[in-house]
C-alpha cells in the first residue's frame, strides 16, 4: 500500500457517506490531509484526539475522520474545546474553523481562549469569504473585493488573524497557505506539540464563491497566487513595510512560553485543598 | 441556615457536579462564586467564561468529556444560552442549567423576583424539542431538585433547566442536608458492546441511547445537524422523523418518573390554587387561613414545570370547579391550565409583574372573590 493509502484507511472513516460536501479543488481536503499527516507522524492513538469545529464549509471536516469528533454551534467551537480539555486534559484537542467562524462570530471566543492560554490547536482556514453560504463577506476579505453582499466593493478593512492571535496571546502563531504543503503539514505538528494555545491560519482558496466573484480564476490559479504573494518570515524580516503591503508572511510567527491554563488550574486545586483541610 | 443558592451548589455537588461555566449575573453570582471556592477542593473545575454562550459551551464540551457540568444565570445570560441549548438537545448532551429568574424583558429588574422566563424555558431555543425543567419553592428544594436535575439530565441525555425565583436564591432557612445514604444518584448508562457496534444515537426500548464518554475507545460523530443513529448529518426523511420522534418519545414515554406535583387538601377542595416556586408558599399560607374560614381550598404545587404535568391537573378538575393560578408572570402557566382544562372548571388568575412577590393576603382576596 502507498504512503497515502495506510493514511486513507487508517484515519478516514469507513462508515460515513461519501463524497464529501466540499467543491472539487477546494483547499480544505489539502489542510486535511496536512492535519491527518501531522497526527500520523506524532503518533497519537485515535482514541486521545478530540476535533472540535463550527459551522462553514470548513467545519464539516471531522465528521470524514476517525477521531472523537464534535460539529458545534457557528464560532463557538472554541468553547466547546475549552470544557473538553479541562475536563479530560489528556485528550488532545484541536480545532477547526472557517475565518468567519473564528474571528466574526466567534472573535470573542477567539481572543479569549488565547489569552487564557487553554491548551488547544486552533487551525484556522482563511479563504476571505463565507463559504458555506454562498459567499458574502467575512472579517478577512480584504478592502475593495466584492462578494455576494459586497456587490459594489468591500468598504470594511480586514482582519489579519494572525496578527490579532499574536496580540491577544497565543503562545504559537503560524500562517501557511495550502499551496505551501510542507511548511503546513510542519506548522500543524508544532502547533499540536506545542503546550498552551497554538493557532495555524492556513490561507486557502475558495474558488467557487470569492474566486469567482473577484475574477481569480481556478483553484490552480489562486494556489498560483498564494505561491507568488507568500514571503517566509525569514525574507520579511530583511524586507522593508512598503515591499511587504498586499503579502502575506509564512511560517512561525510567534513560539513562547506562558503559563498554560490547565496547569495553573492545578496550583489552584491544590491550595484550595490545603485551605479546606485546614 | 443555608441560602437557596447555596443550596443549589450543595445539590450540585451531591450529584457529582465537577464542572462549571459561568458568567456573573445577579441574582444568580453566588453559585459562580461558591463553586469557584469547592470545586477546586473536590477536583473539580470552575471556570469563568466571556459570555453565556461560551458558558454553555464548555459546559456540553465537559460533559461529552464524561464530566457532570453545570451552568447558573438570570433572563439575560439564558437568552444567550438559547442556542446551545438546543445543540444539547439534539446531541442528547446531560448538563444543567439553573435560571435565578429576575424580572424582564432586557436588563429588566436585576435584583426582583419575577416567573417570566417560564415560556423562554420551554420554547426559548429554535425548532421542536421536548425540554425538562423543574422549580423549586424552598431552600431545601433547591437542594433536592438541583440533584434532582442532574439524575434526570443523565438518564435522558438531555439538558434539564432549574428555575428559581430571585427570593428563594436569596433566602435563607433551616435545611438538615439529607442523609448521605438516602440521596439517589444516577449516572449515564455507557455502552457495553464493543465500539465497532456502538450506535450513540440508536432507538432503543427506553428510547435512550447509551452515552459514551470522549476518550474511552467509541469514537464518535456529535454534531447540531440532524444526524442517523450513528451521529452522521442526515438528509433522508426516513432517518429525520424516527429521530425527532424519538427526542420526543425519550420524554413522553417516561413522564411518570420526570412530573413531580404535590397536592395539599386537594381531595374535597372546591378551589384548588395551582403554584410554583415562591407563589406556592404564599398559596399554601392563603390555603391555610382560608379553610381555617371554611372554605374548601387546595393547593396544586407544581414541581416539574415542563413537561405540563397534565395528570395532575386534571386529577383536581375531578373535585374542583375553580382554579386559580396565581403567577409572577403575565399568564404563561395559566394558559396550559386553561389548554388542559378545556371549559370544564372556571380558572382564575391573578399576574403580578410590579417585581414584589404575590402575597398570601392578594391570594386570600381573590379567593374571597371567587366564593
Ligand atoms: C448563528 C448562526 N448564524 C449564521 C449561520 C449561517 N452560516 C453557516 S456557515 C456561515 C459562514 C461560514 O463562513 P466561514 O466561517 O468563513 O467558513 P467557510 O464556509 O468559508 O469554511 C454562516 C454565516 C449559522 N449556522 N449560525
Ligand atoms: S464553497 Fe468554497 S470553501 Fe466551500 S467547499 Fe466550495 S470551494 Fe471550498
Amino acid at each position: 500500500m502507498s504512503e497515502v493509502t495506510k493514511l486513507i484507511h487508517k484515519y478516514l472513516r469507513h462508515d460515513k457517506k461519501f463524497p464529501h460536501v466540499w467543491c472539487p479543488g477546494c483547499g480544505i481536503g489539502i489542510m486535511l490531509g496536512a492535519l491527518i499527516r501531522a497526527i500520523d507522524r506524532i503518533g497519537y492513538e485515535k482514541d486521545e484526539v478530540v476535533l472540535v469545529s463550527g459551522i462553514g464549509c470548513s467545519g464539516r471536516l471531522p465528521v470524514y475522520v476517525d477521531f472523537n469528533t464534535l460539529h458545534t454551534t457557528h464560532g463557538r467551537a472554541l468553547t466547546f474545546a475549552t470544557g473538553v480539555k479541562l475536563a479530560k486534559p489528556s485528550l488532545k484537542v484541536i480545532v477547526i474553523m472557517g475565518d468567519g467562524d473564528a474571528v466574526a462570530i466567534g472573535g470573542n471566543h477567539f481572543i479569549h481562549a488565547a489569552r487564557r492560554n487553554i491548551d488547544v490547536t486552533a487551525i484556522i482556514v482563511n479563504n476571505s469569504i463565507y463559504g458555506m453560504t454562498g459567499g458574502q463577506y467575512s472579517p478577512t476579505t480584504p478592502y475593495g473585493m466584492r462578494s455576494s453582499t459586497t456587490i459594489y466593493s468591500n468598504i470594511e478593512q480586514d482582519f489579519k488573524i494572525s496578527e490579532l492571535a499574536v496580540t491577544a496571546g497565543a503562545v504559537f502563531v503560524g500562517r501557511g497557505t495550502v499551496y505551501h504543503a510542507k511548511l503546513l503539514d510542519s506548522l500543524i505538528e508544532k502547533a499540536i506539540l506545542k503546550e498552551g494555545f497554538s493557532v495555524v491560519e492556513v490561507i486557502s482558496h475558495c474558488h467557487t464563491q470569492y474566486g469567482r466573484q473577484n475574477r481569480l480564476g481556478t483553484a490552480v490559479e489562486m494556489m498560483e497566487w498564494q505561491r507568488d504573494n507568500a514571503v517566509p518570515v525569514e525574507k520579511a524580516a530583511t524586507m522593508k513595510p512598503e515591499e511587504l503591503q498586499n503579502k502575506m508572511v509564512i511560517g512561525i510567527l510567534v513560539n513562547k512560553e506562558l503559563p498554560v491554563y490547565q496547569n495553573e488550574y492545578d496550583k489552584i486545586r491544590e491550595r484550595a485543598k490545603g485551605i479546606a483541610g485546614r | 441556615m443555608l441560602q437557596g443558592n447555596e443550596a443549589v451548589v450543595e445539590g450540585a455537588l451531591r450529584a457529582g457536579c465537577r464542572f462549571f461555566a459561568g458568567y456573573p449575573i445577579t441574582p444568580a453570582t453566588e453559585i459562580s462564586e461558591i463553586l469557584s471556592v469547592k470545586l477546586p477542593q473536590v477536583d473539580g473545575t470552575f471556570i469563568q467564561m466571556e459570555d453565556e454562550i461560551a458558558s454553555l459551551g464548555a459546559v456540553i464540551g465537559a460533559s461529552l468529556a464524561g464530566v457532570k457540568s453545570m451552568t447558573a444565570t438570570s433572563g439575560p445570560g439564558f437568552s444567550l444560552m438559547q442556542e446551545n441549548l438546543g445543540f444539547a438537545i439534539i446531541a442528547e448532551v446531560p448538563c444543567v442549567i439553573v435560571n435565578v429568574m429576575r424580572g424582564g424583558p432586557s436588563t429588566g429588574l436585576p435584583t426582583s423576583p419575577s416567573q417570566g422566563d417560564v415560556m423562554q424555558a420551554r420554547w426559548g431555543t429554535h425548532g421542536d424539542h421536548p425540554i425538562i425543567v423543574l422549580s423549586a419553592s424552598t431552600v431545601c428544594e433547591c437542594y433536592d431538585i438541583t440533584i434532582k436535575a442532574f439524575n434526570l439530565s443523565e438518564k435522558f441525555r438531555t439538558p434539564v433547566i432549574v428555575l428559581i425565583d430571585e427570593v428563594v436564591g436569596h433566602m435563607r432557612e433551616k435545611m438538615a442536608l439529607s442523609d448521605e445514604a438516602e440521596v439517589e444518584i444516577f449516572n449515564r448508562l455507557k455502552p457495553t458492546v464493543p465500539p465497532e457496534w456502538y450506535l450513540p444515537f440508536e432507538d432503543t426500548p427506553s428510547g435512550i441511547p447509551a452515552m459514551a464518554n470522549f476518550g474511552e475507545g467509541y469514537r464518535y460523530h456529535v454534531t447540531g445537524l440532524t444526524h442517523d443513529i450513528r451521529g452522521f448529518p442526515t438528509s433522508r426523511p426516513d432517518e429525520i422523523g424516527p429521530f425527532i420522534d424519538r427526542l420526543h418519545r425519550k420524554i413522553s414515554q417516561h413522564f411518570s418518573e420526570i412530573q413531580m406535583a404535590e397536592y395539599y387538601e386537594t381531595e374535597d377542595a372546591e378551589l384548588t390554587i395551582v403554584a410554583y416556586g415562591c407563589v406556592a408558599r404564599s398559596a399554601r399560607r392563603a390555603m391555610i387561613e382560608a379553610r381555617e374560614k371554611g372554605l374548601k381550598v387546595g393547593l396544586l404545587k407544581l414541581i416539574t414545570i415542563w413537561p405540563f404535568v397534565r395528570s395532575a391537573v386534571e386529577k383536581v378538575l375531578k373535585t374542583s370547579k375553580n382554579l386559580l393560578v396565581p403567577e409572577m408572570n403575565m399568564g404563561q402557566i395559566s394558559r396550559e391550565v386553561k389548554r388542559v382544562n378545556r371549559g370544564v372548571a372556571k380558572v382564575f388568575t391573578l399576574n403580578k409583574v410590579d417585581g414584589t412577590i404575590i402575597t398570601p393576603e392578594e391570594i386570600g382576596n381573590r379567593i374571597k372573590e371567587i366564593f
